[in-house]
């Protein structure tokens, strides 16, 4: 066994490993080298130093859309988080038609974002019709409650899976001898389950604040960025700069405001993973 | 092991991202840039003389390939029928792409980075030349160059013919004569913007017992936008050239820009829809009130010819295109507002057999009985090549007769506009007026301030 993992070692790793390269490092790389040039096409691409650093850091609407995206990465990992883990909890206590429930969460995680987006720009935009109220593309804070609303919808029966495959591994025995030592269900939840899941906990807010941040279709495609781009979040602005602008310089923005974004994104799933990893406990 | 675990889920990430950021390529030699624009000069001397004789012709048909960027999504299908029957004809395989709409940019810039580029592609006039000036072959000397009615018709830069345009378009208030009789008047009634207001507001006064509406919904979304942030923008912008006697400008005064006020709440104030409402409107919304009869009025443009005249729609007879009156200069004399933003350029970074093979398929597409018919009726062009033949388009033919009867055309400015995105904050403003969330001031801003800080930005 050990011997022919020795020999054929380079059969499994080699195509991946290939893979990787083409479509992982080699892109990355010529990115990166790219964001100090500009260019139209990438094989007539000009050196031109750190000017493009400079001005992605200098622009007003990059800042803004930074705290956009930061406003709604919170806002949404929090929502989506809450619910999914409530439903999940509601979900492993044996109901009828548990499993039923759990495919019906679980399914508007099946469609694409783009398709998502128009059907809730349709859906909101008729319910403020009938309230009288400005439409989504019209007034920020409902393009922004709207994208809140969207993702919860879309993200929460995914995390709700990851959240029941964590709530049946807790071994049962845990849960007998905190009944048995008289522990009610909300201390049960914050001293028993809570603490198992932790692990699931970590996977699920990473994946939902790096969602958050990384953000692209539904914004595209549920307020496009309007009203004057004050619902217009990272990824949607370097795709503006990069493709609604023309002009050799502006590709060069869009290239170094793609770095920079990540960047900022690894920094933070970093010191995300490292918060909550901090807390997990060893069975 | 939870370090290397966390560091692969934050490459994982990253994957995604720069799978984004960067377009994938075939030509790993990305950074011998400069090797480029040598060929650029030495092509032209290649093919300095016409190459439309036979002899050529057969050398080219083995080798050659044309790869067309199309711009014009009505015209998809006529263009796919036009280069079937140009393979047919010569053996040369001619490829129609077409972007879908509002993604030309985009598309070709992925496009022309491949190792088979477009072949041909669009510019919309000397803004969008500027972008993309250093792919373009000089067509000087072409064969295709020579079959022009006027220089007039061409973009260059220094010398250079960098692009030629290939059609003529007009646009003005399509108009359905049948509801407007029902309502009691005729088009003569309709000779200045006082007309067409009183018109407007009384239709909308009795669109209860009419049942239609004076305008179609000026849709902002961004399939339709482009109609008033460009086309109606347009005039205030060309009666303001005329008055300061220039045809381009680093800074707009923005002149006329009551006027341009007055039409837009003129369309917005008499249509089928509320003006909040008009932010999520489509063009296919705007044309279908329009085929449905439920407005007499729809601002579009002769391409729209072959949406709107056909089986189970309109037929000539209900149908005619008048100015767009906004109140300023000799309106007894105001004639369409007529021009392009349609130009070809050839990829000078083509295969020179692939070049060649391009320019024949352009000869060819203007000069013979095949594709001067195809342009004519089946894309319905007014084309400015010698050889063109007569379109059955009732609003080109309206050009013709309103410019013979002594009215003076309003040219496309809009071609100088600085850049796309001053045309989209424009649009943002007017959108955001007409739903009341904004003023008129901010329009005003986007249009004159956006004007200088985009031309600075553009030229440096």
């Amino acid at each position: 066994m050990e011997k022919s993992i020795k020999k054929y070692w380079p059969v499994f790793v080699i195509p991946t490993f290939t893979a990787f390269i083409i479509g992982f490092a080699w892109p990355f790389l010529q990115g990166l080298y790219l964001s100090f040039c500009q260019f139209i096409t990438i094989d007539r691409a000009n050196f031109n130093g750190i000017a493009n650093y400079i001005y992605a850091l200098t622009e007003e609407q990059f800042g803004y859309s930074f705290w956009f995206t930061s406003l709604f990465a919170i806002v949404s990992t929090l929502c989506i988080n809450i619910a999914g883990l409530a439903i999940a909890l509601a979900l492993t206590r044996g109901i009828r038609g548990t499993n039923l429930f759990r495919s019906v969460f679980f399914m508007p995680n099946l469609i694409g974002g783009i398709v998502l987006g128009y059907i809730w720009n349709i859906l909101l935009n008729c319910a403020l019709t009938l309230l009288g109220k400005p439409l989504l593309s019209l007034h920020a804070p409902y393009g922004f409650i709207g994208l809140v609303i969207l993702m919860c919808w879309q993200q929460i029966g995914y995390m709700m899976i990851i959240y029941i495959a964590g709530l049946q591994a807790i071994p049962n025995d845990y849960l007998e001898a905190a009944r048995i030592d008289g522990a009610t269900e909300w201390q049960t939840l914050w001293k028993v389950k809570l603490p198992n899941l932790m692990p699931s906990i970590t996977i699920c807010l990473f994946l939902s604040l790096t969602n958050g941040f990384k953000l692209f279709d539904q914004n595209l495609a549920l307020t496009g960025g309007d009203p004057a781009h004050a619902t217009e979040m990272l990824a949607l602005n370097i795709y503006q700069t990069f493709y609604g602008r023309s002009g050799p310089q502006w590709k060069g923005y869009g290239q170094a405001k793609a770095v920079i974004f990540c960047i900022l994104v690894i920094v933070i799933s970093l010191l995300q993973l490292r918060s909550t990893r901090s807390k997990e406990v060893q069975q | 092991m939870k370090k290397v675990f966390a560091l692969l889920l934050a490459l994982a990430m990253m994957l995604s991202l720069a799978a984004c950021s960067s377009g994938t390529t075939t030509d790993t030699s990305s950074t011998t840039s400069t090797d480029t624009p040598s060929t650029d000069t030495s092509t032209p001397d290649a093919t300095e003389a016409p190459a439309a004789d036979a002899g050529e012709d057969a050398a080219t048909e083995a080798t050659g390939a044309v790869y067309y960027l199309n711009f014009k999504p009505e015209q998809d299908e006529a263009w796919q029928n036009l280069a079937a029957a140009y393979t047919e004809e010569t053996g040369v395989p001619v490829t129609v792409v077409t972007a879908a709409s509002n993604t030309y940019e985009q598309t070709l810039m992925s496009e022309i980075a491949k190792s088979t580029p477009p072949t041909l592609f669009q510019v919309n006039g000397p803004v969008g030349l500027a972008n993309w000036k250093d792919y373009c072959y000089d067509l000087t000397g072409s064969a295709v160059l020579g079959e022009l009615t006027s220089d007039s018709f061409t973009l260059k830069d220094g010398d250079a013919t960098l692009a030629i345009s290939y059609l003529i378009e007009s646009y003005g208030i399509i108009t359905n004569k049948t509801l407007l009789a029902e309502a009691g008047y005729t088009i003569e009634d309709i000779q200045s913007f006082e007309d067409l207001k009183a018109v407007a507001e009384d239709i909308t006064a009795r669109s209860d017992e009419l049942g239609f509406a004076a305008f179609t919904s000026a849709g902002m979304d961004a399939s339709s936008d482009w109609r008033f942030k460009t086309h109606l923008a347009n005039l205030p912008i060309y009666f303001e050239y005329q008055d300061r006697g220039i045809t381009s400008t680093d800074a707009i005064q923005g002149t006329y820009l009551d006027n341009y006020k007055a039409i837009f709440d003129l369309y917005i104030n008499n249509s089928t829809c509320e003006p909040a409402m008009l932010s999520s409107k489509t063009g296919d919304d705007s044309r279908n009130e329009f085929l449905a009869g439920e407005a007499v009025f729809y601002q579009n443009g002769s391409w729209e010819y072959t949406n709107l005249v056909g089986e189970g729609k309109f037929t000539d007879d209900d149908l005619a295109m008048i100015p767009i009156y906004i109140g300023v200069g000799d309106e007894a004399n105001q004639g369409l507002c007529t021009g392009t933003e349609n130009y070809w350029c050839v990829n000078n970074s083509a295969a020179e057999e692939d070049i060649q093979a391009t320019l024949d398929f352009l000869y060819w597409c203007v000069t013979s009985e095949t594709g001067t018919k195809a342009m004519a009726e089946d894309m319905a062009f007014v084309i400015p090549f010698k050889n063109a033949q007569e379109s059955p388009n009732l609003f080109v033919k309206q050009d013709a007769e309103y410019t013979a009867a002594g009215k003076t055309p309003v040219s496309w400015n809009f071609t100088t506009m600085p850049s796309e995105n001053w045309k989209n904050e424009l649009g943002n403003a007017l959108t955001a007026y007409a739903a009341g969330t904004g003023d008129w001031d901010g329009v005003v801003s986007a249009f004159v301030d956006g004007w200088a800080t985009e031309y600075a930005a553009a030229n440096g």
